[in-house]
């Protein structure tokens, strides 16, 4: 039965990170590149911008879901288990969404990046 | 890529490590916090390390949130997982702890993907950036002088850089003769 709440806590946070992740690119995307607009609009006009985007409100929300899924998670279950578990599958989960939401071209080279360094990850923090 | 646009991705990968390495040392010194006393997290905020941690950690964001403007999140996300290794060498020759083999396979691991992401280009989804703010007179500008190397994927093949322009004009005269 632990096992079964450890997993589901290890889902949650992978879940929300990602979702945070998607959203918040998306958002910047929609905003545009930052460099060029430091030239054009000024920095104050970004951060107006930005923080007035509603995908990236819901990101940061979304990111702050996640971070208190994972405080729970970590209070439920093993910390070796869960922190490692969950950083490396969200990388595995953000290579899948952002092929299907972001349109981004995920080819061999990067889904091997993504799987290298899932596997890093949870040995690092393991 | 750019000078900047490396700046950038090592600020993401630098300012996350130092944050969270800071927030972990100053959580130390305070100690322990309960949800039944939720008035220690407002002490823990003015403790100098915890305080700068959440600096730094708020620098990462603003690094991390450019980086996604220009780069897509399959590219940012490994090319700064070396802050993962940063945390370890730091735990290792600063903090002398010890680091198992298993720990530096991990190491070899992420430098392995971080290698095999940063040889492709930063960016290859032009769906919402085609919806962003108007770029379009800069984007006349500079379209010329894109690097081959550079993230920008959709310019035609057949454009012709603007150094190239003034040696045709001379050769073609000389051939004509």
């Amino acid at each position: 039965m632990k096992h079964l709440y450890t997993w589901t806590a290890i889902l949650l946070v992978t879940v929300t990170s990602v979702v945070g992740d998607i959203l918040l690119a998306r958002a910047m995307k929609q905003v545009g590149d930052v460099h060029q607009l430091w030239r054009q609009v000024g920095v104050w006009e970004i951060v107006v911008r930005v923080f007035t985007n509603r995908d990236f409100c819901l990101g940061l929300a979304a990111m702050a879901a996640a971070f208190f899924s994972l405080l729970f998670a970590l209070s439920w279950g093993d910390v070796s288990l869960v922190a490692p578990a969950a950083s490396s599958l969200t990388f595995i989960g953000t290579a899948f969404a952002a092929k299907i939401f972001l349109h981004e071209k995920v080819d061999r080279r990067r889904w091997i990046a993504a799987l290298l360094v899932a596997a890093g990850v949870a040995l690092l923090a393991g | 890529m750019t000078f900047r646009k490396y700046l950038v991705l090592a600020g993401v990968t630098v300012f996350a490590a130092a944050g969270d390495s800071m927030l972990s040392y100053g959580m130390k010194q305070t100690g322990n916090i309960s949800l039944h006393h939720l008035g220690s997290v407002i002490v823990a905020v003015f403790n100098p390390w915890i305080a700068v941690g959440i600096v730094f950690l708020l620098a990462f964001f603003a690094a991390y949130m450019n980086a996604l403007s220009w780069a897509d999140l399959t590219y940012v996300l490994p090319a700064t997982s070396l802050g993962y290794v940063l945390l370890a060498l730091i735990a290792r020759f600063a903090l002398h702890e010890q680091v198992s083999l298993l720990r530096w396979l991990g190491i070899a691991l992420i430098s392995g993907g971080v290698s095999f992401v940063a040889g492709g280009p930063a960016l290859t989804s032009h769906k919402h950036g085609e919806k962003s703010h108007t770029l379009e007179p800069e984007a006349a500008r500079v379209t010329g002088i894109v690097n081959s190397g550079d993230s920008y994927q959709g310019m035609p093949s057949g454009v012709p850089y603007p150094t190239a322009k003034s040696a045709p004009l001379g050769a073609d005269s000389s051939t004509d003769e």
